[in-house]
């Protein structure tokens, strides 16, 4: 049964498969400019967190409405992966229902892909009034939220629908040349059923339909996978990993640099001997800056963080620094964080950054520089985090964008002693007296004199 | 019936270490409870508790120095690293084992930091301490009745709640009061910050559209509703947000800022 048109699909696929993987080596490039991060060896925990977080969807039922909503797409995205599969072997070999043999399984199948793509509708359909109509504010509102990533939402919402329209449309006229023929279709199709009169009667309209709808489904699939990689629809893929990798000390322990701890040791004790530095390929010492002035300097994590973002907003709508009007957000960091890397790095088929230029009053007064900060994240930013893991916390993939917040901070004190002068003061109060305050060391124990305890006779 | 009082004279290690002794636990008093007018209030009925249920502790005293937190949130790594490994010393020299802190956020730079730069303590913060005391029945709160109908918030540290996962201890206490207690809307994980953690406590907020404390000074009054009412803390940078919060508010004559070491120091009648 092999013909043209399946000649045609194989090249479309493989073509299509191709590209994907081209950009993933890409992406992979990029999050590899990171450094080295050891994480702690704990697989069970993490496949738990994986489990939990990434495929429960554990964090997203902090709100319940999108929760539900989104739990429809996704659901729907696993399930009717199985038929994309039977497209796939169908398209090659040039079989009809592949996986019909399965008899009532395959029937169940179909009438769950059936109720799945119509709620995914529904909820695309939600979701897009969400943005256009109704205006959420942590999804239309915000410095980062520029005309790429609102158009990007709106494209997804709209290629998820159309997808979905061709698989009922080749399932409808499917089982219309099913009836006019006289023949029992594998499968059962609980919505199709309700239009199958839509198309009307004529088989050679039918056929064509059902062909056109089949072709629809599969080139948009393959057309939207390639999209993924510019996409905030790439955490369909990320957050996997992004959550297995999660960081599972307390969110209060931030990193210690040991290439500081060795340094004060040496000064401490002249007679310590610090480990040798680490060489480069050339027998070079590695010379690595204190803290993060662009993306190389950020961990391999902290770039994957950038590329799981789904740009939901979740963390900036919780950010005390955010709600009382301050310029941070933690969005923004982690979009620029990936922007930059695009910048800098490979970047995708597609991709467009954000243009903080575009439109409207601009607070925040980036510079020119080809760096990720200063040339995208500010340091009025940066010195707006009170770091209270709020946004670590509401983040539905485990994004860590207080960790790259501080390696910033940390460049800029340690690197440019940047800070603002009452925290250089406050520094020089501590290295004095032993105290963020200008009191003497020797009245810290003040506070035990006159100190009384009642005692009942 | 004539009430005394007796002199509490607060144990150093220096003085416990030349007795060839060893306390049960450390007091780590930190810098805001150390010189802090407010905190000190707070430090002082602490250690009334601690004498009156006769636990062997110990305080450093004026060997005590910055844990290096503040510095470490601001980014500067190294001033952080220098207070850390000269504390670490300390502690190890006295062969500290047990810690006790009444600042969530010393509390979790010895906890969860200290241990990289080779020290290793069992670290407690004193709401779980308080909660251990009230269920071993060593502290009985008897006097809890003053406290009937008395509406009482709790506002989450963000160094206890997000950072270490620490909810129930300080609510537990909170329940040993026969107070009628009130939870805001952010709560819990979802806390919203006081405003002063990562050093925000020693510089001015930059620009925005109002203060965090204000924020959630605001929450906390809408909580507690009309009359009288109490915000209970359990964190030095808190105890002064939620403080100017509610003078900012000028709710000062029916709204109180309290420890909740204060609460149990009060209903325990050691503070008279």
């Amino acid at each position: 049964m092999i013909g043209i048109s399946n000649i045609i699909f194989l090249i479309v696929a493989a073509i299509g498969i191709g590209l994907f993987v081209w950009q993933i080596r890409k992406i992979r490039k990029n999050v590899l400019m990171g450094r080295d991060l050891v994480l702690e060896d704990n697989p069970s925990e993490r496949i738990n967190k994986t489990l939990l977080v990434a495929f429960g969807q554990q964090k997203m039922f902090k709100r319940m409405l999108p929760a539900i909503l989104h739990l429809f797409v996704y659901v729907g995205f696993l399930v009717i992966n199985i038929e994309v599969l039977e497209i796939l072997i169908d398209g090659i070999f040039g079989t009809h229902r592949v996986l019909g043999f399965m008899g009532p399984v395959y029937d169940g199948l179909m009438a769950v892909n059936e109720i799945l793509a119509a709620l995914v509708i529904i909820a695309c359909v939600m979701f897009l009034w969400r943005r256009n109509v109704t205006r959420v504010p942590r999804l239309a509102t915000g410095v980062e939220m520029r005309a790429w990533p609102r158009m990007d939402a709106n494209v997804i919402l709209i290629t998820e629908i159309v997808l979905m329209f061709a698989l009922f449309a080749f399932n409808i006229a499917d089982l219309k040349l099913a009836e006019l023929n006289g023949q029992e279709l594998a499968g059962a199709f609980p919505v199709s059923q309700l239009f199958v009169n839509a198309f009307g009667s004529d088989a050679g309209t039918l056929a064509t339909i059902a062909s056109v709808g089949w072709w629809i489904h599969i080139i948009g699939i393959l057309a939207f996978m390639n999209y993924l990689p510019s996409s905030k629809h790439f955490h369909i893929i990320m957050a996997f990993p992004n959550v297995y990798y999660s960081k599972l000390v307390p969110k209060g322990k931030f990193t210690t640099n040991p290439a500081i701890t060795h340094e004060i040791k040496a000064m401490l004790d002249p007679s310590y001997q610090p480990p040798a530095p680490e060489v480069d390929a050339e027998g070079n010492p590695v010379m690595q800056r204190f803290g993060a002035k662009d993306v190389e300097d950020l961990t391999w994590k902290q770039l994957m963080d950038a590329y799981t973002c789904t740009e939901c907003g979740r963390c900036t709508s919780v950010c005390p620094a955010n709600i009382t009007g301050k310029l941070l957000s933690p969005r923004k960091i982690v979009m620029d964080t990936r922007d930059r890397m695009e910048e800098k790095g490979e970047h995708p088929a597609i991709f467009r950054p954000n243009h903080y230029k575009e439109m409207g009053v601009e607070r925040v007064e980036t510079t020119e520089e080809k760096t990720l900060l200063r040339g995208y994240i500010t340091p009025e930013e940066l010195w707006a985090c009170t770091t209270c893991n709020a946004c670590v916390e509401s983040c539905p993939v485990n994004i860590d964008q207080l960790s790259t917040i501080m390696d910033l901070r940390r460049y800029l004190v340690l690197e440019e002693s940047a800070a603002p002068a009452s925290l250089n003061a406050m520094f020089t109060n501590i290295e004095n007296n032993g105290a963020p305050w200008a009191f003497p060391a020797s009245d810290r124990f003040n506070w035990a004199d006159e100190l009384y305890l009642p005692s009942k006779n | 019936m004539e009430v005394n009082k007796k002199l509490i004279k607060v144990p150093t290690m220096a003085e416990m270490a030349a007795n060839g002794q060893e306390p049960e636990v450390l007091f780590w008093v930190g810098c805001a409870g150390s010189f802090d007018d407010r905190y000190k209030r707070v430090t002082r009925a602490f250690v009334q508790i601690l004498e009156h249920v006769g636990i062997k502790y110990a305080v450093l005293g004026t060997e005590e120095s910055c844990t290096g937190e503040p510095a470490k949130r601001a980014g500067n790594e190294f001033l952080f690293q220098m207070q850390a490994l000269t504390n670490i010393e300390v502690l190890n020299a006295y062969n500290i084992k047990k810690i006790v802190t009444a600042c969530p956020h010393c509390f979790n730079t010895i906890k969860n930091e200290y241990p990289d730069l080779g020290g290793n303590y069992e670290v407690i913060h004193h709401s779980t301490f308080l909660q251990q005391l009230i269920n071993e029945g060593k502290v009985h709160v008897q006097g809890g009745e003053a406290f009937k109908g008395q509406r009482i918030t709790y506002h989450d540290s963000c160094y206890l709640g997000r950072a270490n996962d620490i909810y129930e201890a300080p609510r537990d206490v909170l329940a040993a009061l026969d107070a009628d207690l009130v939870e805001m809307k952010r709560v819990r994980a979802n806390g919203l910050c006081c405003g002063a953690g990562g050093a925000q406590m020693f510089k001015e907020p930059e620009p925005g559209r109002k203060d965090i404390n204000v924020e959630r000074t605001e929450e906390a009054l809408a909580t507690l509703g009309k009359g009288k009412g109490v915000i209970a803390t359990a964190c030095p940078f808190c105890m002064v947000m939620m403080s100017d919060g509610v003078k900012n508010k000028e709710q000062e004559e029916n709204v109180k800022v309290f420890d909740i070491a204060e609460l149990i120091a009060q209903a325990e009648g050691l503070t008279k």
